[in-house]
């Protein structure tokens, strides 16, 4: 087995132990749809209208809570040490765990999805696979920046705290697209996406390259 | 000096030598502010940065470091000013604080990302590992810029919304002028603040030092 | 060939040095024992040439090769031991291993899993999470993975810590093993007469620099040890 996919192999045992990456998220991703629920009931505005955003803003903070997970597992032991000393380039270390993070934000995601579907209302048909799309892209260049960002915050005094402040500035760009994906899919017979679904792509394409380069300095000691 | 020289005919001429804008009135001339404030100051601090970011990983000397973390500074004063002028602007002739136009979400959130890698500084008080992580963060946020860019742009062309700008109709040649000059002005501005800023943090860095040999001789 | 050579290695963090130009060579199948004060520099050089560290000057080469231009080459050859055992808590010590083992890339794997864990006296535990081991047994299983791989160089800090008599035996009758097979050792320690039980060559490391090297059985080790301790080495 190959380095990178011993480390994704790592992940999933223990977390298939664990069971805490992806029950917090999940439990985390279904709380805020049921804030979001009671807080804009009364308000009667459209749902589909704040449906995207309530689901991104969903994902998104689930997303963080599972990353500062992920690397509280490698803290612990200092077992990240562990993985610097091995025979693997720092960017396949980084790729590595970006798999990972990823796998497990999308499971939980594929879980919390239909919850929202529910909640709202929706008929699970086409709109829903257009949606699960947008989710898996979305969610890759989250994981691909996140990855990186946690690393970083876990240096700082404030640790796992850090890590919303980096993080959701620099992910604007997914979220405004992903947003909007998830509208045109909902609202639009024939959604136009295009330009959305690229500048997911070039999102994750452009932070997992600069990632895989830089990674080295924010591991190094 | 050379800065206070510019500014005074650029006074001049934002005030006085400009002529007055048909609709916006007086309060149009913010907008010779406004605009250098921002490409300049906010725009270009992030080349700065971005600069500064890649010549410390490239280099590892604490030198770009520095001059990442005044561009960062820069950009946070610059941007907030910014913000203020657009803000200045707006309320008289738009009667609210804040229009959320494509342009000016593009500046929070690159206030935004300045806030950020200050409190990442604030946080790491390890003089190498904060140059290090700083310098990583700083270039995966200036990254951010232009795809940031992109896609409020596309926001902006699926969400028409009127083009607010204090650039106001018709591009007088007088205006142009005065564009220019202020822009000059605010430039040679930013130039000193820069290396004023940059001097001053060689200087902490060595008062650093020496405190801390003087500690470790105690 | 020498296991390691040290060129002038310097290492500052910030304004503060570390390591003020190292110069070492060390033999294959020399067993070396580093000792120096807290803040001398001793784990500092041992992170450098395990490439955990980056040196900000020098070369350092392991078994030829320079870690600088091929670090993957050279971490094949080394194992590192240090007080924290990069143990993951929810697998198993049979989990662990192969999950090193694979990160290595080590072709079949579990022969050699068990009989480690049979020699640090965990071969009743295997299929207990880590989670559950006393300190003890935490050691003795980051002993298992330092060898696992069959590093050429093996790097020890301070690794007598925190250890029972059980686990320093164990370590001992390893580290004579790995000696008497011709592996490098290199290890840290405050201990003197533990350091230079099994050593062949001893060294002190003053404020970032080799100040004293020898032979581990000469008595001038001991006494340039004892006034070092005093304050300061004829250098």
């Amino acid at each position: 087995m190959k380095p990178l996919a011993a480390i994704i192999f790592k992940d999933i045992v223990i977390e298939m132990r664990s069971k805490e990456s992806i029950s917090s998220m999940l439990m985390f991703g279904i709380l805020v749809l049921i804030i979001f629920m009671f807080a804009f009931e009364s308000s009667g505005l459209d749902k589909t209208v704040i449906g995207p955003g309530e689901l991104w803003v969903a994902f998104s903070f689930a997303a963080i809570l599972g990353l500062n997970r992920s690397l509280a597992m490698e803290i612990d032991n200092d077992c990240l040490q562990g993985l610097l000393l091995a025979p693997l380039g720092r960017g396949e270390l980084y790729l590595g765990k970006v798999a990972s993070n990823f796998t497990f934000m999308v499971i939980a995601e594929f879980i919390v999805l239909p919850v929202f579907f529910i909640l709202n209302n929706l008929s699970f048909d086409q709109r829903f696979l257009g949606i699960v799309g947008i989710t898996i892209l979305g969610s890759l260049g989250i994981a691909a920046v996140g990855t990186i960002l946690s690393t970083i915050s876990a240096n700082t005094r404030m640790k796992e705290v850090m890590l919303p402040i980096l993080q959701i500035p620099l992910s604007v760009p997914v979220v405004i697209a992903a947003v909007e994906a998830t509208s045109q899919i909902l609202n639009n017979e024939k959604p136009e996406i295009s330009a959305w679904l690229t500048i997911l792509a070039g999102f994750s394409i452009v932070y997992l390259t600069v990632s895989y380069l830089v990674f080295e300095f924010a591991v190094e000691e | 000096m050379l800065s206070v020289i510019t500014m005074l005919p650029a006074l001049y001429m934002i005030f006085l030598f400009a002529p007055t804008e048909a609709t916006q009135g007086n309060t149009q001339r913010i907008f010779y502010f406004h605009v250098p404030l921002a490409v300049i100051g906010a725009y270009g601090s992030a080349i700065l940065l971005f600069t500064g970011c890649l010549g410390f990983l490239l280099t590892r000397d604490l030198m770009w470091d520095r001059f990442a973390a005044c561009a960062a500074e820069m950009g946070v004063v610059f941007t907030t000013a910014q913000l203020l002028t657009a803000m200045m602007w707006a309320k008289p002739i738009w009667g609210t604080w804040y229009v959320f136009d494509s342009r000016g979400t593009l500046q929070i959130v690159l206030l935004l990302i300045y806030i950020a890698y200050f409190m990442l500084r604030a946080y790491l008080p390890d003089r190498e590992k904060r140059a290090k992580l700083c310098a990583v963060f700083g270039l995966l946020g200036m990254v951010d810029v232009p795809i940031n860019y992109l896609s409020i742009y596309l926001f902006r062309t699926q969400h028409p919304q009127p083009v607010i700008s204090p650039g106001g109709g018709g591009v007088d040649p007088d205006m142009g002028k005065t564009l220019l000059v202020s822009s000059i002005a605010i430039g040679l501005l930013y130039a000193y603040f820069f290396v004023r800023r940059l001097t001053i943090a060689k200087l902490e860095e060595e008062v650093d030092y020496l405190s801390q040999v003087a500690a470790a001789h105690e | 060939m020498f296991a390691l050579e040290s060129e002038d290695i310097r290492k500052t963090f910030g304004h503060f040095t570390a390591l003020a130009g190292v110069t070492l060579s060390v033999e294959r199948g020399e067993f070396l024992a580093l000792f120096g004060r807290n803040g001398a520099g001793k784990t500092t050089f041992l992170k450098v040439a395990a490439t955990l560290v980056r040196h900000t000057q020098g070369k350092l080469r392991v078994e030829g090769i320079d870690i600088s231009e091929e670090p993957e080459k050279a971490r094949r050859q080394i194992g590192f031991l240090s007080h924290n055992t990069y143990l993951y808590r929810d697998l198993n010590p049979v989990e662990n291993l192969r999950f090193f083992a694979r990160l290595y890339g080590l072709k079949e794997p579990d022969k050699r899993i068990a009989a480690l864990l049979e020699r640090v006296g965990l071969g009743r535990r295997t299929a207990d999470p880590v989670r559950a081991f006393s300190r003890g047994l935490h050691q003795r299983l980051g002993i298992a993975r330092v060898m696992l791989h069959d590093p050429s160089l093996i790097l020890l800090d301070e690794p007598y810590t925190g250890l029972d008599a059980n686990a320093v035996e164990i370590l001992n009758e390893l580290l004579d093993e790995a000696s008497r097979a011709g592996k490098t050792i290199i290890l840290t320690t405050h201990d003197l007469d533990q350091g230079l039980r099994g050593a062949t060559r001893a060294a002190i490391i003053d404020r970032g620099k080799v100040v004293f090297t020898g032979k581990a059985k000469d008595s001038a080790i001991r006494d340039a040890y004892a006034s070092y301790i005093r304050g300061g080495v004829n250098r």
